[in-house]
């Protein structure tokens, strides 16, 4: 194993960030944030949908407002094929709703609950994160 | 209030994506990417996110209720079945094979990118089985 691009400032401070969200979001609304969660119920609940629409409105113009304020340019790249790109998706918001919880709703939201469920959750979808890239990095 | 507290909490979730580089899926498959060159930077993100959630939420749990709120809502649900090893261990594939999550693939919409866009009809689409197989 080999470390790199390790850049430990700018993830502890955007998971501040992060933690700042989750943490006003429950003393304010009463809720705690799960972002497969609240995507999720927003087409198939009725239950705090202008909440839940505003909350992805904000998520989407996050990064607007990041460019507009540091003037820096956000680049992604993503070089799949377009049915592996399906298959993952579907995957991933298949799984996040049969399980109740994603990196957010688990890994943060339940960790900080200290839930056994979100622990267990979160260890399950990291070790097949791990394999699957394991796997994917072979074939 | 609700409302505009949603929003906010949206944009600094959104903007907390992408100081940490969690929009990025290269990033992501680099945390991932333990056996060979392994990107070590995701798990300060969850440190730093949880160094302030996990207090906050302690502290104010057993409060009445929120303040702009009636009450506050907290998952009850502790059974560890075959719904959550299942859905997590499909999670972990999709996730590992792309390496977006459902809050970077959200996010990334604001990016324009073609393949992102991709990613997230079908996330869309597996939320809406998902809703009705459950």
């Amino acid at each position: 194993m080999n470390i790199v691009n390790f850049t430990p400032l700018s993830a502890l401070s955007g998971g501040l960030l992060i933690g700042l969200s989750v943490a006003l979001f429950f003393i304010l609304n009463g809720r705690m944030i799960g972002i497969s969660g609240i995507a999720s119920n927003f087409i198939v609940s009725k239950e705090n949908r202008i909440e839940n629409f505003l909350f992805l409105i904000g998520l989407i113009a996050g990064p607007l407002i990041y460019n507009l304020i540091s003037g820096n340019e956000i680049n992604i790249s993503i070089s799949s094929s377009v049915i592996l790109l399906i298959i993952a998706g579907i995957l991933v918001g298949f799984g996040t709703r049969l399980s109740n919880g994603c990196t957010s709703g688990h890994g943060i939201s339940g960790i900080s609950r200290f839930s056994i469920r979100s622990i267990i959750a979160t260890i399950t979808f990291m070790l097949v994160g791990i394999i699957t890239v394991f796997i994917t990095g072979i074939v | 209030m609700n409302k505009i507290v949603s929003l906010i909490c949206g944009i600094i979730f959104g903007i907390g994506l992408v100081i940490s580089q969690m929009v990025n899926p290269e990033k992501v498959l680099g945390f991932l990417n333990i056996f060979r060159d392994w990107d070590p930077s995701l798990a300060f993100v969850m440190i730093g996110a949880l160094v302030v959630s996990a207090p906050i939420f302690h502290l104010f749990k057993n409060k009445n209720k929120p303040l702009f709120s009636s009450n506050f809502s907290i998952p009850t649900n502790k059974e560890i079945d075959k719904k959550l090893i299942i859905g997590s261990v499909f999670f972990g594939a999709g996730w590992g094979l792309i390496g977006l999550c459902p809050g970077p693939a959200i996010t990334s919409i604001a990016l324009f990118n073609v393949s992102s866009a991709i990613f997230v009809v079908a996330m869309f689409f597996g939320f809406y089985i998902a809703s009705k197989v459950k």
